[in-house]
């Protein structure tokens, strides 16, 4: 056997690996053994690679690798949970300027002359996609890191502006195949990027975890072009089986939120603020202070926790849990209604919650909570607002409508624990704040929360 | 060269296929770890960085090369280690380790 057919047996196993890491990622018991596959197999496939026949400059490939390494371990493994959303966008924006630039560093190793059109075409779709999604990444990053605002950022004609973009890389494609330049591939990589800035900035913070999932899709289509450019099966399949899996997982992402996937991206959704009808200046809302809402809580039949954003900025998922073994142990029926896209992304809150050894059976999830709400004696929403807002269910013209919501307005009462009246990241007023059985509770969701616990302690 | 593109066009329609299929029924508490694991697994250009490093001739060639291999380092390792630290946290609740003084990691 030679040593090439031995490498491709290497390979062969790695893209198992993936396969079953897939599949194991998407059952919640063998997910962690899943990854784990899922590495093994990237580490058989980089070791693999080492023993290409005439791999030169090994030194700079491991000094590369070294640098990755030293950058990548700590950034990952210190980033506070609350922050991993924008990880997972950076983290995918560099493997795409990583295709990019394997495609582009093709294009300069061939004979261009000499080469097919189609082989042109498929280091241009990396080059092209590979920098979309880098750009895009980037952009996503920045508003969820809020180094820029999270709102969708609009201006006149911009759609006509991003089709004009889109239809100067479709000339600069064309362009390129007739006459395979250096010059026009790094001016075509130049208005992918532009492509991917200008994409992403009218896409509102809410929906920017639907958007991450997008491009990492698009991340896998750039490196399976990346595997046509080399003759490599394993990039190709390993490239495919993300961007196809990835475009399900979008799909899927955005039917959680009640929204298509070309409404997401066309849409600029929460441009418009006061949309939803109601205006709402001048109207009150009732404050009420630790002591009376441990009252509230400490003789309530059933609470409901209500997580969103503000408990996973607070860090307060130990205070919560702290909160509810107080009331469980005087009796009370306390649980935690989970909307699925509570916090930034999918599985927030259960990834928080879970980090505070909250007992499994304690999280519902919308569907299994909605039919008790209305038993509960209270609604204890802990920096969540649009997930809770009724304007999805009755306000055709609210931005949010269509969204499935945690009925907490089904409640005997509601509790909002919130930092002040600003509205949440979709940018919407909420009804809800100033219904006649709602109370607020303003402050840090952590500091409020402690302060409930002693106050439910001294009862 | 004709058949050579049309056995990997062939490769690519599977793998669509499998791609669409193994994430059937994925709950929405994994939703964000599954797109954090498929993201690791695109961090294998790091395979295509390296040939094209390992092959490289001219200085720009190995500049870009170099540089599109820390991108993918930091792909595949950041992937794989994000990834890993979401699921530790379903994990430890099954466990009941004992742990339980409400202590977090930074």
């Amino acid at each position: 056997m030679s040593r090439g057919t031995a490498i491709e047996l290497v390979y062969l196993l790695a893209i198992i690996g993936f396969i079953l890491a897939l599949k194991g990622l998407s059952s919640p018991r063998r997910a962690r053994l899943g990854n784990l596959v899922g590495a093994t197999g990237m580490a058989l496939a980089i070791g693999a690679t080492f023993f290409q026949p005439g791999l030169r400059h090994i030194g700079l490939i491991v000094g590369g690798m070294a640098v990755g390494v030293a950058i990548g371990v700590p950034a990952a493994r210190l980033v506070r949970m609350t922050a991993m959303p924008q990880m997972v966008a950076i983290f995918n924006g560099v493997g795409g300027g990583a295709a990019a630039l394997v495609s582009i560093t093709a294009f300069l190793a061939l004979d261009a002359s000499l080469t097919p059109t189609y082989k042109i075409l498929e280091i241009l779709f990396g080059v092209v996609v590979g920098g979309l999604s880098f750009a895009g990444s980037a952009v996503a990053f920045a508003k969820l890191q809020e180094l820029m605002t999270g709102r969708p950022v609009t201006y006149p004609a911009q759609q006509a502006v991003n089709a004009l973009v889109g239809a100067l890389i479709l000339g600069l494609v064309l362009a390129t195949l007739v006459n395979p330049t250096t010059v026009l591939v790094w001016v075509l990589l130049a208005a992918a990027l532009v492509l991917g800035v200008i994409i992403v900035l009218p896409i509102g913070g809410a929906d920017v975890p639907v958007l991450i999932s997008l491009l990492n899709s698009f991340t896998g289509l750039a490196v399976a072009a990346s595997g046509f450019t080399l003759d490599s099966n394993l990039l190709i399949v390993a490239g495919t089986l993300v961007g196809a899996s990835g475009m399900l997982l979008t799909r899927m992402m955005s039917v959680a939120m009640g929204r298509s996937v070309p409404n997401i991206l066309f849409s600029a959704f929460g441009a418009v603020v006061t949309a939803g009808g109601q205006v709402t200046e001048g109207r009150t809302v009732r404050a009420s202070t630790p002591e009376d809402v441990a009252v509230l809580l400490a003789y309530a039949r059933k609470v409901v926790i209500v997580p969103g954003y503000g408990l996973a900025v607070a860090q307060a998922q130990h205070t919560v849990r702290e909160l509810a073994d107080l009331l469980a142990a005087r009796g009370v029926d306390v649980f935690y209604a989970i909307h699925p896209v509570a916090g930034r992304m999918p599985g927030h809150m259960n990834v928080l919650l879970a980090e505070a050894n909250v007992p499994y059976e304690k999280l519902k999830e919308m569907d299994e909570a909605n039919p008790e709400m209305d038993t509960a004696d209270v609604a204890l929403v802990v920096g969540a607002n649009d997930t809770v807002n009724p304007a999805a269910l009755n306000s055709p013209d609210s931005p949010i409508y269509g969204m499935p919501i945690v009925r907490a307005d089904q409640a005997a009462n509601v509790v909002f624990l919130k930092r002040s009246m600003r509205p949440g990241f979709a940018g919407i007023d909420n009804e809800l704040l100033y219904g006649d059985k709602t109370v607020m509770l303003f402050g840090d969701a952590k500091d409020t929360l402690t302060k409930l616990v002693s106050a439910v302690e001294d009862l | 060269m004709s058949n050579g593109i049309l056995e990997l066009l062939t490769v690519f329609v599977l793998a669509a296929f499998v791609g669409f299929e193994v994430i059937s029924k994925v709950p929405s508490i994994l939703h964000t770890p599954l797109m954090s694991g498929s993201n690791a697994i695109h961090g294998v250009i790091l395979v295509g960085a390296m040939l094209i490093l390992g092959t490289a001739q001219s200085g720009a060639e190995q500049v870009l090369g170099f540089v599109a291999v820390i991108l993918a380092t930091l792909n595949v390792v950041g992937g794989f280690v994000v990834t890993d630290r979401m699921l530790e946290m379903f994990k430890s609740r099954r466990d009941e380790r004992t742990d339980d003084t409400g202590e977090h990691r930074p």
